[in-house]
This record gives C-alpha cells, sequence and structure tokens, in this order.
C-alpha cells in the first residue's frame, strides 16, 4: 500500500496528476483550482513530469488547447472552477463531439452573481449536458482515485468520451484530510499507455477533425456519443473493481450508507454527504430508519440503480449544494420528523 | 449510406479540401471573363479568396464554378485594358 499524507484536496489532485504524468496540460488559473496547477507546475519545472504545460490566457484557451493535444494524439488533462467552467462551455461539446478523452478536475464554486468563490455545484450542474462523464467526490481520497479511475474510463474503447471529477471548493479543496496514495509504480501500471485514436501527428495517416456534418449524419454521431454514454456505467463498474485491487478502497455508481431498510432517504453530492452521513447515524440513534445515497457516477445518470436503491423508501429527499432558482418548488420541502 | 455502428466516431474523416466538394453551387451572381479584355495582371488570382481562378504557365485560364462563390471582387479589382473590364458579374440564371 502506498503512503499515508494530510494533504489538502487540491495537493492530492496535483499529486494524482503527477503521477498520471500526462503529454499535455493546458490551465489558467481560477480560485478555488489554482493551486491545482499552482502545485502541477512545479512538477513541471522541477522535471518530475514530462508533461507540456501550455499557460494560455483564458479557460476557453485552455479547453481549446487540450482539445488540440487530444487530437494530436497525446494524454490530455486541465482543471477549472466556476466562471472558467463556464467559459470553456462551448469547447465542453467540442471535446466530447470529436470523442477526445480529456480529464479535469472540476474544483466546484458557485457560479457569479453575486460573485462567490466558496463552493456550490452550479458550475458543474451547468456542464451536465455537456457529453462528458462526471464523477463526484465526497473528500480529497475520492477525488484521488476518481481522477485516476477517470483516465481510464474515458480512454477506455468502449467510451472515448471526456471526463471530469468534482470535487467542492475549499471544504475539499483547501482543507487539510489525512489519505493514502498509491504509490508512482501502481497508478503508472494501472492507467496503462495512453492509445491514441486517429491522432493528428501520425502524418502518414491524415485525417480530418471537425468537418461540417449536416442533418443527414449529424443524429448518427449524437448516438454514437449517447451510446458511449451509455456504455461508460459498465466500464465505471470495471474500472472501479480493478482499482479496487490495487487500492483496497471500492467504489460503485454511487454510495449507499444505511440504506437497505430506511424508510427516509436523503440524496447528496460531495462533501454535504459526509456530513449527512453523521445526521443520519444521529437519528439512527434516536430509532428513526434515515439513509442515504451518495451519487458518483453523475453522467451518465444510473436512473435504474439509483430508483432501485430508494425503492424501499418512503420520503426521499435531495439536497442541492447551492439553489437553483425556481427549479425546486416549495412543495418539494420536507422536514424530518422530530423525535 | 452509413449508419452509427459503421460511422468512426466522433465525425473523424479522411484529410482533404473543399477541392472534392461543389461549393459554387449557391451562387447568384456569376463571373465572366472576356479573355480580348485581360492583361494578365492576376489581379483576380490574388484576391479571389476560393482559389477560383484557374492559372496554367503563369497565364489565368477560365474560372472554377464549382467553387466560385461570385462574391464579386475580381471583377471589382479588374484593371482591364483601356477602360474596359476583362470580368464582368452576370446574374445566374439569365
Amino acid at each position: 500500500m502506498g503512503k499515508k499524507l494530510a494533504v489538502t484536496g487540491n495537493q492530492a489532485i496535483a499529486e494524482a496528476m503527477r503521477q498520471i504524468n500526462p503529454d499535455v496540460c493546458a490551465a489558467y488559473p481560477i480560485t478555488p483550482s489554482t493551486e491545482v496547477m499552482q502545485r502541477f507546475a512545479s512538477f513541471v519545472a522541477n522535471g518530475k513530469v514530462d508533461t507540456e504545460l501550455v499557460t494560455v490566457e483564458s479557460e476557453h484557451s485552455a479547453m481549446s488547447a487540450c482539445i488540440g493535444a487530444s487530437a494530436a494524439g497525446g494524454r490530455v488533462m486541465t482543471a477549472t472552477s466556476s466562471q472558467g467552467l463556464a467559459l470553456m462551455w462551448e469547447m465542453l461539446h467540442i471535446a466530447s463531439g470529436m470523442r477526445l478523452p480529456v480529464v479535469m478536475t472540476l474544483v466546484n464554486r458557485a457560479l457569479s452573481a453575486p460573485i462567490n468563490i466558496h463552493g456550490d455545484h452550479s458550475d458543474g450542474m451547468g456542464a451536465r449536458d455537456c457529453g462528458w462523464i462526471q464523477l463526484w467526490s465526497e473528500n480529497a481520497q475520492e477525488a484521488y482515485d476518481n481522477l485516476i479511475q477517470a483516465i481510464r474510463i474515458a480512454e477506455h474503447d468502449d467510451v472515448r468520451l471526456p471526463a471530469m471529477v468534482c470535487m467542492d471548493g475549499f471544504i475539499i479543496s483547501h482543507s487539510i484530510e489525512s489519505m493514502e496514495f498509491l504509490s508512482d509504480d501502481v497508478v503508472k501500471e494501472f492507467i496503462g499507455e495512453f492509445k491514441p485514436k486517429n491522432p493528428l501527428l501520425d502524418v502518414n495517416n491524415p485525417v480530418t477533425y471537425g468537418p461540417l456534418v449536416l442533418p443527414d449524419f449529424f443524429m448518427e454521431f449524437k448516438r454514437q456519443q449517447h451510446e458511449a454514454m451509455l456504455n461508460a456505467k459498465d466500464v465505471v463498474l470495471q474500472v472501479a473493481k480493478e482499482f479496487e485491487k490495487v487500492s483496497g478502497r471500492s467504489y460503485g455508481l454511487f454510495e449507499e450508507y444505511r440504506l437497505d431498510d430506511a424508510e427516509i432517504a436523503i440524496v447528496v453530492l460531495n462533501s454535504a454527504a459526509g456530513t449527512c452521513k453523521d445526521v443520519v447515524d444521529e437519528y439512527r440513534d434516536r430509532g428513526i430508519k434515515v439513509g442515504l445515497l451518495k451519487p458518483r457516477l453523475f453522467r451518465p445518470f444510473p436512473y435504474k440503480e439509483v430508483a432501485d436503491a430508494l425503492s424501499g423508501a418512503k420520503v426521499i429527499g435531495a439536497y442541492l449544494t447551492g439553489l437553483t432558482p425556481l427549479v425546486v418548488s416549495d412543495q418539494c420541502t420536507w422536514r424530518l420528523p422530530q423525535p | 449510406m452509413k449508419g452509427w455502428r459503421e460511422l468512426e466516431i466522433g465525425a473523424i474523416t479522411e484529410a482533404g479540401s473543399a477541392d472534392s466538394y461543389n461549393t459554387g453551387s449557391w451562387r447568384a451572381f456569376r463571373p465572366r471573363w472576356i479573355e480580348e479584355n485581360c492583361i494578365q495582371c492576376l489581379f483576380c488570382w490574388i484576391y479571389c479568396p476560393d482559389s477560383a481562378i484557374t492559372v496554367k504557365d503563369g497565364k489565368r485560364g477560365e474560372f472554377d464554378y464549382n467553387h466560385c462563390k461570385g462574391c464579386g471582387i475580381c471583377a471589382m479589382e479588374c484593371p482591364g485594358k483601356k477602360g474596359k473590364k476583362a470580368i464582368v458579374m452576370e446574374e445566374e440564371g439569365k
């Protein structure tokens, strides 16, 4: 087993990126994800990685450079938050449409206005339907583990889609917690060598990326993307199984906490799930059957599996980190019975 | 026609250019070359945004109507001979 260290979430991500050693990283700093690339940039400067680091003038350019590098045939990574992801939005669709397995960490932060550097999920939710796989993480350990697995999932032949690993800004990105790292060799072996598909740098077999596709063929390519998304669910489970062998940590499509006989189920993403587990324990101690479901794979959303897991509950409450105006009606709010 | 199962993912296709497509089909005005007024200055060849002026052995030839979109830049730039243009724009279909 690897080392156990006390680190921030951002440090954990930067360390995962060092171990993954991608060919190209293009990034633009934004709070609270800045520290990821700041730490990674020092790995580049100190020769700890072979990565070509491209410092660009905006997140739109960062994602554009990632797309170019990925199409060229490289393993490509980046990180961003909030407005940064919003500025990437146009290019997110290009990456998924061209089936480029770019892997990005999203350190969740609220979208302006009013400006707030802390973490709600409006950024990630806004990118929900961009054709990217989304893995959400409760803590630094999960973010680290998810990022390493995301490489395998995104690059899998049945998938070939970009993937985003989400973790909460500040609560996780800047808080120090104890976690376990895998050794460099284990990560290297686990992710394997990147096998590019139709790389632009293969000059003997020239290809065109991004041609005009009109209605006669457009839906054929969208169908391919849809099928790849459907495939992703099985691949996520398969990769998780392999990951458990090297790490001893098991992952599924979501985590169930005391959900088996729960009459009241809470569905919550990321760090708030950690707090919720304490609340569940507290209510269980009082004899109230409360349980928790924490989605991990959010895109593609495992509808059937989630529905099955929640089928025993009489009441289901979904907690959103952040409030999307008018999406949640007053009728949907509920209260736990006071013991 | 190929279905989604047969097509290469991501719409990645063979390398090429618009050379193999007829992109001149939506032209509303058509340039006509009047050879007797042409001084072979090749301004039309320089200015054409669609490389639709064919040149052989340093002399211009006929328009490549598969790629000419009828923008009229060549006709505008053409100095002609003794006040007479070597390129004139005419409405398509007339």
